[in-house]
C-alpha cells in the first residue's frame, strides 16, 4: 500500500461526501453543492493522475525538457465550464419548482405531489 | 520543487479541501453553505496549479470561486422562504449503507492505479509524449493544452461550445426571456428601497468597482488573445469577461447592467448563438477549402500559420458563447422577479443579512 495513493483516496472522500449530501439533504440548492462537490472530485483524480514529479506546466519552452500530462488538463478545463453552466439550469429548475410548490424542501414537494394526484 | 516539498503541501491542500467538504456537509444555513463552496473551489484551484494544470487553475478560480458562487446566491435569493436545510429521516440510514458501499467498491479499485506522479504511469505513455513533441511543432502554439483543446480534440471542444449554449437555452426556456409573465417578487418595495440607499451610501465599494471593470475586460482580452502562449484561452476569457460585468452589475444594479448589454438581453441573445457558429464556420471553411471538417492545414498556405489561425478563430467562438452565455444566466437568474426602475439596488443582499439573523436567531434560542 502505498502513500502515494492518497490524492485517489481523498478524491473518493470527497466524491462520497457529495454523494451523501445529493442522498440525504432535502433541500433541492444544498443537493446542487452536492453534485458539484461530486464533480470537483472527479476533477482532482483526473488531475492528479497527469501530474509528472519535476515536470513543469505543459507550455512547451526550450528551457524544460519533462511536462505534466496536458490530456486530462483539456477534458477538465471544459468539464468545468459545461459543469457551470449545468448547474445554472439546476438552479432554473429549482426557482421554477419553489414557484410552483412553494418550498424547495423534497419531503414537503413530495407530499403536496402525492395529495394533488389523488 | 523537489518532490517531498510538492507531496507536502499536497497533502496540506487536500486535507484543508476535506475539512471544507465537510464543513459543507455539517452545515444547515444554506447561505453559509454556498459561501463555504466558494471557498472548496478556490482551494481546489490552488491544488490544480500545484498539479501544474495552469489553465484548469484559471478556468476554476473565475468559474467555482466566482461564477457559481454568484448564480447560486442569486438562486438563493429568488427562493427566500422556506430556504433552511433538512435531512431525510427515511433515507437516512439507505444512503449511509449506499455511501459506504460505493466507497468500499472505489477504494477496492484504487488499489490497482500507479503511484502519483509516476512519470511511467500508462496515463502519461501513449498519446500525452507525442501531443507534446509534435504539437508544438505543427501548429507553432507553444501550449500543449490549448492546441490540443482547439485542434487535436476540435470535434469535442464544438460538442462543449454547444452544451454551454443548450444550457443557456434551456434556463431561457424554464425562466423567461422577457420577463413579462414572471412573477413579481413580494418584497421589492420599501424595504429594498430603503436598502438601496444605503448601500448607495458604500462608496468604496462603488468607487473601486468603477475602476476595476476595465482592468477586468482588458485581462479577459489578454487571456482570450494570449491563450496560445500561455495560460488562457477561450473558456477562461469568456468566464473573466462575463465576471467584469457581472460585478458591474452587482453592485450598480441589474437595470445599469441591461443598459449596457441591452434592454430584453438582445445582445448577448445574439452573441452567444454567433460563437458557435464562428466554430462551426472554420470547420465549414476548412471543409470548402478542401481540408476535412475543423481541419485548420488548409486554412492558410503554410499548415503550421493555418493551424494557428484556426486555434485562434476557434478560441474566440468559445469565447463569445461562454461570455454570452454567463451573462445570459446571470441575468435572468437575479434579474427574475424584479420589475423595471423598482429595484435597481444589490440582488440577493436582504436576503443574505437575513440569513445571518436568522443564524443569530437560532443560536439564542438553543442556547444549549
Amino acid at each position: 500500500m502505498s502513500l502515494y495513493l492518497i490524492n485517489y483516496w481523498v478524491a473518493i472522500a470527497l466524491l462520497l461526501i457529495g454523494l451523501y449530501i445529493v442522498m440525504s439533504r432535502e433541500h433541492l440548492i444544498k443537493k446542487v453543492v452536492g453534485l458539484s462537490i461530486f464533480q470537483t472530485a472527479v476533477f482532482i483524480m483526473y488531475i492528479s493522475m497527469g501530474k509528472v514529479f519535476g515536470g513543469s506546466p505543459p507550455i512547451v519552452s526550450e528551457e524544460f525538457s519533462v511536462y505534466s500530462n496536458p490530456l486530462p488538463h483539456v477534458l477538465i478545463l471544459t468539464a468545468i465550464v459545461v459543469g457551470v453552466a449545468t448547474t445554472a439550469v439546476g438552479l432554473a429548475l429549482a426557482v421554477r419548482i419553489r414557484e410552483a410548490y412553494g418550498t424547495l424542501n423534497e419531503d414537503d414537494i413530495l407530499k403536496i405531489h402525492d395529495e394533488d394526484a389523488t | 520543487m523537489t518532490e517531498t516539498a510538492v507531496f507536502a503541501v499536497n497533502l496540506a491542500l487536500l486535507a484543508m479541501l476535506l475539512v471544507t467538504a465537510v464543513g459543507i456537509l455539517k452545515l444547515y444555513n444554506l447561505f453559509a453553505v454556498v459561501m463555504v463552496s466558494g471557498m472548496y473551489s478556490l482551494l481546489c484551484a490552488a491544488f490544480f496549479v500545484l498539479m501544474d494544470a495552469v489553465d484548469v487553475a484559471f478556468t476554476e478560480a473565475a468559474v467555482g470561486a466566482g461564477l457559481s458562487t454568484v448564480l447560486m446566491l442569486a438562486a438563493l435569493a429568488l427562493t427566500r422562504p422556506n430556504r433552511k436545510d433538512g435531512d431525510h429521516k427515511a433515507l437516512n440510514i439507505p444512503a449511509k449503507i449506499v455511501t459506504f458501499v460505493v466507497g468500499l467498491l472505489l477504494f477496492w479499485i484504487s488499489m490497482d492505479f500507479p503511484g502519483f506522479g509516476d512519470p511511467l504511469a500508462p496515463v502519461n505513455q501513449h498519446l500525452a509524449p507525442q501531443f507534446l513533441t509534435e504539437g508544438p511543432e505543427k501548429t507553432t502554439v507553444p501550449n500543449v493544452v490549448t492546441v490540443v483543446l482547439a485542434s487535436y480534440r476540435g470535434y469535442d471542444t464544438l460538442g462543449e461550445t454547444v452544451v454551454v449554449f443548450t444550457a443557456a437555452v434551456s434556463v431561457l426556456c424554464l425562466l423567461g426571456v422577457l420577463r413579462g409573465n414572471a412573477p413579481v417578487r413580494s418584497k421589492t418595495t420599501e424595504a429594498d428601497e430603503e436598502e438601496f440607499q444605503e448601500f448607495n451610501s458604500q462608496i468604496i465599494l462603488r468607487v473601486i468597482t468603477k475602476y476595476l471593470t476595465p482592468f477586468i475586460l482588458l485581462f479577459a482580452l489578454y487571456v482570450q488573445f494570449h491563450g496560445d502562449y500561455g495560460p488562457g484561452g477561450g473558456f477562461q476569457a469568456g468566464v473573466i469577461f462575463a465576471a467584469g460585468l457581472i460585478l458591474y452589475g452587482m453592485v450598480y444594479g441589474i437595470d445599469r447592467l441591461r443598459d449596457v448589454v441591452g434592454q430584453k438581453h438582445r445582445v448577448p441573445l445574439r452573441l452567444a448563438g454567433l460563437g458557435v457558429l464562428l466554430y462551426a464556420g472554420v470547420g465549414v471553411a476548412s471543409l470548402m477549402l478542401g481540408g476535412n471538417f475543423l481541419d485548420y492545414n488548409v486554412l492558410a498556405e503554410d499548415p503550421r500559420q493555418g493551424q494557428h489561425l484556426g486555434i485562434l478563430l476557434v478560441e474566440f467562438g468559445v469565447g463569445l458563447t461562454v461570455t454570452n452565455v454567463m451573462i445570459l444566466v446571470f441575468l435572468t437568474l437575479a434579474g427574475r422577479g424584479y420589475r423595471d426602475g423598482v429595484t435597481s439596488g444589490p440582488m440577493s443582499l436582504s436576503a443574505e443579512l437575513q440569513d445571518v439573523e436568522d443564524l443569530q436567531n437560532e443560536k439564542e434560542a438553543k442556547p444549549s
